[in-house]
């Protein structure tokens, strides 16, 4: 009984470090405070060759943000609450957070066999495509629940979650509500390993429009599985989507349908995986007008291999929700010690390639365009090429260690990159119209990173980079130098030059200076230079960050 | 609601207790298995608990050259190490991959929507906990610069004896 407990304690867990199995309110148990404190500042400098009319430098000079998240926890008791301060936000983050608060707090208690929270809420049903609470600090994306989860756990494998609530948007709370239940099930399989899953997701707004029948209710269903046996596993996912009038997919009744499934080879030194994908008017948020990030009750994982190196990833792939299908293969072969490409010290090559493009559309109806408002909007066959290519990516990364205290990197990338689609976000149905509209570019990048320690214990690492684009931003070249002095000092100076953008005026150079402190658990990193204008992207969720110059501090603490 | 918070927090700031093995938070294996974070312990040996992910270069390094010692302590301190990965739904599936071409001997788990980061109080990766054989953090660092793992490692040797070791960075836990 006390095992189950356990279990039952730690189901959902959307938040909390209770480690002890009595219930709560047991006399003679200490309690526990977690805390996370981040602070990011920036001083803004009028750059009049970045920014030749202003418009982006912030009348305030100076803008600054920042949270403190508390956990408390005493035997099956957790609480916790966040507070955050947007004063105002820095440029490039949601503007939406304009203020303070405390726009998460929860209490999450186990009671007679079931995991209780109320108040705000993490969760994820699946890989996400149907449910997905989640926040991204970093990128200002926050869409907890508030509202009630429920979860427990069978000894026999089968857990069940169930989540009630409203959406997190901004300071606020979405309009409309979120109902979802999840089960999933490990099948007592000796041979390997099995689980199976299913969810329904439906979500309520009201209805009242002039023109449109629109539902106030729309309903999601999903169901999963994951297979493993020896050094293969296979996983899946469908979700289905009754239809759901929006502002993202132009007002049309077309049910949506996500499916993803990835096949993994998988043993000691060598990988291989291969994944398909198809995103069919996805859109899944509970406020039928909401736009940008706001409240997406869904997540879509985009299958692309995500790019870390500065220059490459001015060039991201994100998933377009309204459709697309593509695919992904992923090698990867470490060569040993002693083996004829290993040499002394061993060598990875990890070679990727993967493509996303539209979906093939046809008309519902002669005479009725594609898309049109209050219609069906298409037809698709599952099984044709879409006209659109949105990306195409090949790289391949060699990694060497030379010694014990060097090593290297060596990363070549052929992308293409469609600006119209995924830069600009312009949907299909205008570059079909105008095929002149569709930039697609070719970018050939090289990325060469080394590494090593040198005698007195410091650390230098250098990026060298490369990247040749035929329009948009042109070809730029980079370099950086970072010098790891000690463990609490690190000084590191980069410099883009975008040497061949086809605008000369914006052939600019971009300088960062970076130092960065740590003491203890608190970090401290100051930046001083010229930020450019690009996508700026975390977990595959991207954002645009406008250009800027000046002074960054940021610093983050925990206890 | 609010005096209720002020009343934990108060209660809050007492001495704290150091927390008995890993939080109760809701985790899955490379094979899809959803498993209790709590369950995982080293049966009263040093336990490192590392949040990574495929796209932090210090985690990786972090981990790397942890790497060069671990059968050396895994011998003599029984040592294990959790590898928690923090990839969410856009790089889970490419976790297995990234594993078999660094050739890690280490257990490591999918923490897709940050369960146990949140429960352990983890802002960014890297962030590694040594928990010793009693299951209380002795040892952390929110960071990695190389040359670090020495610290870790000393760490490791002192909880297997029942001591403590100073922590140059003086990250040790509570």
């Amino acid at each position: 009984m006390k095992h189950i407990k356990w279990a039952l304690a730690g189901l959902g867990a959307a938040f909390g470090s209770s480690a002890w199995s009595q219930p709560l309110g047991s006399e003679g148990q200490k309690g526990e405070l977690h805390a996370i404190f981040q602070f990011d500042g920036q001083a803004y400098v009028r750059d009049s060759v970045l920014d030749p009319t202003g418009q982006y430098y912030p009348e305030e000079k100076f803008r600054g943000q920042g949270f403190a998240t508390f956990t408390y926890t005493q035997g099956g008791l957790r609480a916790g609450m966040r507070y955050e301060n947007y004063q105002n936000p820095i440029l490039g983050y949601p503007q939406g957070f304009k203020g303070q608060g405390i726009p998460y707090r929860f209490v999450q208690f186990e009671q007679d066999g079931f995991d209780i929270t109320v108040g705000n809420f993490y969760e994820q049903f699946g890989s996400g495509m149907i449910f997905r609470a989640y926040e991204e600090r970093g990128l200002g994306l926050d869409n907890a629940m508030d509202g009630v989860r429920i979860a427990t756990r069978w000894k026999n494998g089968l857990q069940i979650k169930g989540v009630l609530g409203k959406q997190r948007r901004y300071f606020a709370l979405g309009e409309g509500i979120v109902r979802g239940i999840d089960a999933e099930y490990n099948l007592p399989w000796k041979a390997g390993a099995a689980v199976l899953g299913g969810s329904f997701v439906s979500k309520y707004q009201p209805a009242n429009d002039p023109e449109l029948n629109l539902p106030a209710n729309v309903a999601a269903g999903a169901a999963r599985f994951s297979l493993t046996k020896g050094k293969w596993n296979l996983n899946s996912e469908y979700v289905y989507k009754a239809n759901d009038p929006s502002f993202d997919n132009g007002y049309i009744y077309r049910p949506g349908q996500a499916l993803r499934s990835t096949l993994t080879y998988r043993t000691k030194g060598f990988s291989v995986q291969g994944s398909v994908k198809r995103i069919d008017n996805m859109s899944f948020r509970s406020d039928r007008s909401a736009q940008q990030f706001d409240v997406f009750v869904n997540f879509l994982p985009p299958t692309s291999k995500l790019h870390t190196y500065a220059l490459p990833a001015l060039f991201p792939y994100a998933t377009q929700i309204n459709g697309e299908q593509g695919g992904e293969l992923d090698l990867v072969k470490a060569f040993k010690k002693g083996s004829l490409l290993g040499g002394k010290t061993g060598l990875t090559v990890a070679l990727n390639a993967s493509w996303a493009e539209s979906l093939q559309k046809s008309p519902v109806a002669t005479g009725v365009p594609i898309g049109a408002i209050g219609t069906d909007g298409y037809q698709s066959d599952w099984l044709k090429r879409g006209d659109i290519l949105y990306f195409r990516d090949v790289n391949l990364e060699v990694r060497k260690k030379f010694s014990k205290k060097s090593k290297g990197q060596l990363t070549l990338y052929d992308l293409r990159y469609n600006k119209t689609v995924l830069n600009d976000g312009v949907g299909d149905a205008v570059i079909l119209n105008s095929p002149d509209s569709d930039s697609l570019l070719t970018v050939r990048a090289a990325v060469a990173e080394f590494q090593h320690t040198l005698p007195n214990g410091q650390t230098l690492r250098y990026e060298g980079q490369w990247n040749l684009a035929n329009g948009f931003r042109g070809d730029a070249v980079m370099g950086l130098v970072e010098w790891t002095m000690s463990e609490r000092w690190t000084l590191a100076l980069q410099e883009i030059y975008n040497y061949g953008h086809p605008s000369v005026s914006r052939r600019l150079h971009y300088p960062i200076f970076s130092l960065i402190h740590f003491s203890g658990n608190t970090r401290i990193q100051i930046n001083y230079g010229r930020q450019q204008q690009g996508i700026f992207c975390v977990g595959g969720i991207c954002r645009v960050v406008p250009p800027s110059n000046g002074l960054a501090i940021s610093m983050t603490t925990s206890f | 609601m609010r005096n209720l918070f002020l009343a934990l927090f108060a209660f809050g700031l007492t001495p704290l207790a150091f927390a008995q093995g890993l939080p109760h938070a809701t985790v899955q294996t490379l094979e899809g298995k959803s498993i209790d974070a709590a369950t995982l312990t080293n049966e009263g040996k040093p336990l490192v608990v590392s949040f990574w992910a495929t796209w932090c270069k210090p985690c990786i390094s972090e981990l790397n050259a942890f790497n060069e010692y671990y059968e050396e302590l895994q011998k003599t301190t029984g040592v294990q190490l959790i590898a928690v990965s923090i990839d969410d739904a856009r790089t889970t599936a490419k976790v297995g991959p990234f594993v078999a071409g660094q050739e890690w001997d280490y257990q490591v788990i999918l923490d897709a929507n940050s369960v146990l980061r949140r429960a352990m109080g983890v802002n960014n990766v890297p962030h590694t906990f040594l928990l010793n054989g009693k299951g209380e953090i002795v040892y952390q660092a929110n960071k990695y610069v190389p040359g670090e793992e020495k610290h870790l490692v000393e760490a490791i040797r002192a909880a297997a004896t029942g001591g403590t070791a100073d922590n140059a960075a003086g990250t040790s836990g509570h």
